[in-house]
């Protein structure tokens, strides 16, 4: 048991920041938030990186942008804004609820409630004795098939 | 087995391939500009080569294209010479020059010909950033008001000309029509 949860505990690394600048917070909660903030918004030049990862020159400005605004006081939802103003909902891996996104964010759920439709009427289906339910019941019936075919 | 339910995977497939085709067809890299139907950002930015510098009312008054550019930028180079051939007809371009060496930048002017009514220079990109810009080449319209009506990522060529930005400037005949 142990041994399997060492193997767990082995895939679970941490995740590294590919960032070439270095910036000083005045704070390890700012530190924080920049990096929940830098992982979370997406580079709109190379659109499957966050700006984190992203070695593109405007990824660079924006980390730049995050930065100073947490070093003057804003708020998580003012730097998103902010960036949102400029570049659209496209900058952020968790788009707001819109119009457009409304598919995106119910789609999860719908699937869901299909899921947990088809598996009760399985389930009722079994009840009401249309599938064989025992090992016993089932040798039965393969012998009456056979028997009955030769 | 119920008819309907045996076309339940086909159905599912066609579905499958209806979503798949669309895929096919969209273009992940075409971003609208955040900055569709707002007045052109703000800025206070030297003109290239003088002293002076330019406001953003300053770009006000007629239809223009907004060129985003450096000459660190290879596809600038491939549609400076139809940028040539639109101011000739009259299109008035502003350079936006974009996080690049303002020397380098009068040297490409003057080897290759300058389109520009007039070119700022954005040194740092914050213009740029304010904007919206995420790279060079990119090319906005502004209406007589300073509004951004269209941005346009990468090369300018005939096609994107006549498809998507001669429609701002009706005056103008097409490049390459009757002439």
């Amino acid at each position: 048991m142990i041994r399997i949860l060492l193997s767990f505990l082995m895939l679970w690394s941490a995740q590294s920041l590919a960032v070439i600048e270095t910036y000083e917070f005045s704070s390890t909660d700012l530190e924080l938030r920049y990096k929940a903030l830098s992982q979370e918004l997406r580079c709109p030049k190379c659109q499957n990186q966050n700006i984190a990862d992203s070695n593109a020159p405007i990824s660079r400005d924006l980390r730049a942008i995050v930065h100073e605004q947490l070093e003057a006081g804003a708020t998580d939802e003012e730097i998103i804004d902010f960036l949102v103003d400029r570049y659209g909902e496209f900058v952020r891996y968790r788009p707001g609820l819109d119009s457009n996104t409304l598919w995106l964010w119910s789609a999860p759920i719908m699937l869901l409630v299909m899921a947990v439709a088809v598996v009760v009427t399985q389930i009722r289906k079994d009840r009401d004795g249309q599938t064989i339910s025992s090992n016993a019941e089932r040798a039965n019936k393969l012998r009456e098939k056979f028997d009955g075919d030769s | 087995m119920q008819p309907l339910k045996r076309f339940l995977p086909l159905a599912a497939f066609l579905l499958l391939v209806v979503l798949l085709v669309r895929g096919l067809s969209l273009d992940p890299t075409e971003l609208p500009s955040a900055r569709l139907g707002d007045s052109l950002p703000d800025f206070d930015l030297p003109v290239l080569g003088e002293t002076a510098s330019r406001q953003a009312k300053d770009w006000k008054g007629e239809a223009a294209l907004i060129n985003v550019w450096a000459t660190w930028c290879f596809s600038c180079r491939v549609e400076h010479p139809f940028l040539l051939e639109l101011a000739e007809k009259g299109v008035t371009i502003y350079g936006l020059n974009y996080k690049d060496d303002p020397q380098k930048a009068l040297v490409w002017l003057d080897d290759l010909g300058n389109p520009y009514a007039e070119t700022v220079v954005d040194k740092d990109g914050w213009f740029g950033l304010d904007l919206g810009v995420y790279g060079a080449p990119e090319t906005y319209v502004i209406d007589v008001s300073g509004v951004v009506r269209h941005r346009h990522v990468g090369v300018v060529n005939e096609q994107v000309w006549s498809e998507h930005l001669a429609p701002y400037f009706e005056a103008i005949p097409l490049v390459g029509g009757s002439d």
